[in-house]
């Protein structure tokens, strides 16, 4: 076991499928001679040379269209998209093929590709570089999401990702890049289904995905000095979604909070809360809650951006209120 | 060319004709649902060019006026009507219908509703080829129309700068849906428009379906000795409207009569008529051959074939059989 950080953990994916197949390649913006954005990367280039390890111009609809059709004959493409802000542009090759031409051929051709992107608010990034997307495909057909929180889940779902014949989405985080964790020296894999359970409690669930995981694992350390003892669960795939784990835990806990850094209207706690009213309404012994962004545009003042994005306070608090105790 | 293959191309256009006109009457007959678009007058393009390709074997994508495309490819004609028809043993199982054809086993990669999406994933298909070092190229037929997506512009750009062996047939049939070229587009002659991108281009008529084949054959030779993309333009005409809901109200009757002058079937039958490959009364055979083929094998067939069943509703949207080792679920504690 070594301690390595999430970037480099992408970076081992990558190094360890492309040497297992040829025909794993790379496409994105920098990605190559440059190293990649977030380093995730870097050296490949120099590995694999510029057939592989593909430097794109900018062109996000196109680009990612063209690992597309490359996906359609066999081969294995991973999609960089910078922003995932900058994946609204590629939305038309992504939802409007990707997703649909397995269904639409009647399961006769496939579109086995990965694309992954930084979904999340960094820091004073303003609107355009903040958004955070994962309800828009979470709620398309044809794909499967993912939101890997540490780098086990960063190298192993990526690896994964890979592998499988679905067009698969990784949602990333520009906050989480650095973050460090063990993982095996050994090949490993991480299942791309199946919400995971990281801190066991018995009085409430906080539901997380992406960074707002550790928002409740924070939120749960505070709560436990308060005499609460708060499970956390990490949703981990958006798509499809692990409904028996939410309705395991939940049936245990009997109190939830749902804790997301997108806006709420219409968003993946607004599915979460559906589904809990749906599987779990008889085992509630409160309200719950969600947690989650301002209904603004990411604004670029400090002040104003803390205020607009969740943090562990409004997820302590929250937590409380499902508690009764405020 | 011999005078069977001569006879044989000449069949394969009166055939594809035949094939649009019964499509729609079945569409009058609400055997079909859906948006339909229909490719009379358009038939030496794509029969010409594929007839220079190596079909079965070079990728072949397109838009939504498809089915002449799929055919000409190696797709069964039967089954490109059952999916028409929604049919369980259609091309696309009946989840496609009649503008996604798709037909792997002859890599024919499908047939897209959105203009101009099918550039990339062209260039995609031309990727696989090159990174797979095969002598395969990709062949992706579009209008003029699609040539004002952005999609146009990127892709032309990717094409040229990586040298990916993908061959774009330009067919300018003038009209963008219901807006004519002019209306819409700073430069008529689409060919000039990948100058910008150092991309080898040329413009003829296709009509002519030896124009059309001369034309592809050394466009095909470029891209598949390894020079790169090649940017081909055929001027044509469409028929019938856009699609089924279309009156064709922003076109006069003279520029269609025009063009009906110029129709590819009558001018090849001529040709080989002159060369004393053809009579009248074999051509009067041939197409009663067709109309019974029609007829008897594919339209039966259509009618015959099943349904899906409900309860696939959802089969097809992910892998059906995927492999737990990347699946999962996750084992909780």
């Amino acid at each position: 076991m070594a301690e390595i950080a999430y970037w480099e953990a992408i970076r081992r994916a990558h190094d360890e499928e492309m040497a297992n197949d040829p025909l794993v390649i790379a496409m994105g913006e920098d990605i190559g001679v440059a190293g990649g954005t977030y380093k995730a990367t870097s050296g490949l280039y120099d590995k694999y040379g510029e057939s592989r390890i593909i430097d794109t111009p900018i062109s996000e609809n196109s680009y990612t269209g063209i690992g597309i059709g490359a996906s359609m004959v066999g081969v294995r493409p991973i999609i960089e998209i910078m922003s995932i802000n900058f994946a609204l542009l590629a939305l038309d090759t992504l939802i409007n093929a990707a997703a649909k031409i397995r269904y639409m051929s009647g399961g006769r051709v496939s579109c086995p590709i990965v694309m992954r992107t930084p979904g999340g608010t960094a820091h004073q990034l303003a609107a355009q570089h903040s958004a955070r997307l994962a309800r828009m495909f979470m709620s398309t057909s044809g794909l499967r999401v993912v939101t890997p929180r540490g780098p086990l889940d960063a190298c192993g779902m990526l690896k994964s990702a890979v592998r499988c014949n679905d067009p698969v989405i990784i949602i990333e985080h520009e906050r989480m890049y650095n973050i460090k964790e063990e993982v095996p020296d050994e090949e490993f894999f991480r299942p791309l289904e199946g919400a995971e359970i990281v801190r066991e409690g018995t009085d409430i669930t906080l539901i997380g995905y992406n960074f707002s995981v550790y928002l409740c694992l924070e939120a749960a350390k505070r709560l436990e000095s308060d005499g609460i003892s708060a499970e956390v669960l990490d949703l981990r795939a958006l798509k499809p979604l692990d409904r028996e784990t939410i309705r395991r835990s939940v049936e245990k806990t009997h109190r939830v909070l749902v804790a997301e850094e997108d806006e709420a209207p219409v968003g993946v706690g607004a599915e979460i809360m559906a589904v809990i009213t749906e599987d779990c309404f008889y085992a509630l012994d409160a309200q719950p809650v969600r947690i989650h962004a301002a209904d603004v545009p990411v604004p670029y003042n400090y002040t104003l951006e803390k205020e607009a994005i969740p943090d562990v306070e409004d997820v302590y608090q929250g937590a409380l209120k499902v508690m009764g105790k405020i | 060319m011999k005078a069977d293959d001569q006879k044989r191309l000449l069949r394969e256009m009166i055939f594809f004709r035949r094939f649009e006109d019964r499509c729609f009457e079945a569409y009058m007959e609400r055997k079909m649902g859906g948006f339909l678009h229909l490719y009379s007058g358009q038939e030496a393009v794509a029969t010409g060019v594929l007839e220079m390709a190596k079909t079965g074997h070079d990728y072949v994508i397109t838009g939504y006026r498809d089915h002449v495309h799929a055919i000409k490819s190696g797709a069964p004609a039967r089954e490109v009507m059952a999916e028409l028809y929604g049919k369980e043993t259609g091309s696309s199982r009946g989840r496609g219908g009649s503008m996604h054809i798709f037909d792997p086993t002859v890599n024919f990669m499908g047939g897209y509703a959105l203009v101009g999406q099918p550039f990339p994933l062209a260039a995609g298909l031309a990727m696989g080829a090159k990174l797979k070092a095969t002598d395969q190229i990709a062949i992706c037929f579009l209008g003029d129309g699609a040539n004002n997506q952005g999609t146009f512009h990127e892709t032309m750009n990717m094409a040229s700068v990586w040298k990916l062996p993908v061959l774009f047939v330009c067919e300018n049939n003038m009209y963008a849906i219901g807006t004519r070229i002019e209306r819409s587009t700073a430069v008529t002659d689409q060919y000039k428009r990948v100058c910008g991108y150092d991309m080898k281009a040329s413009q003829h008529d296709g009509q002519d379906i030896d124009t059309v084949m001369e034309a592809a054959k050394t466009a095909i030779d470029f891209v598949r000795s390894g020079k790169g993309p090649y940017f081909i333009e055929f001027m044509t005409y469409r028929y019938r409207g856009h699609s089924m809901s279309d009156s064709k109200g922003y076109r006069s009757k003279e520029e269609e009569k025009q063009w009906e002058k110029r129709d590819p079937i009558t001018i090849y039958a001529a040709k080989l008529k002159k060369a004393k490959v053809i009579t009248d009364a074999d051509i009067k055979a041939m197409e009663k051959e067709i109309d019974d083929e029609i007829e008897n094998d594919i339209i039966k067939f259509a009618e015959e074939s099943p349904e899906p069943r409900v309860e696939d509703l959802y089969k097809y949207v992910l892998d059906d059989n995927p492999d737990p080792r990347w699946i999962g679920p996750l084992q909780n504690k």
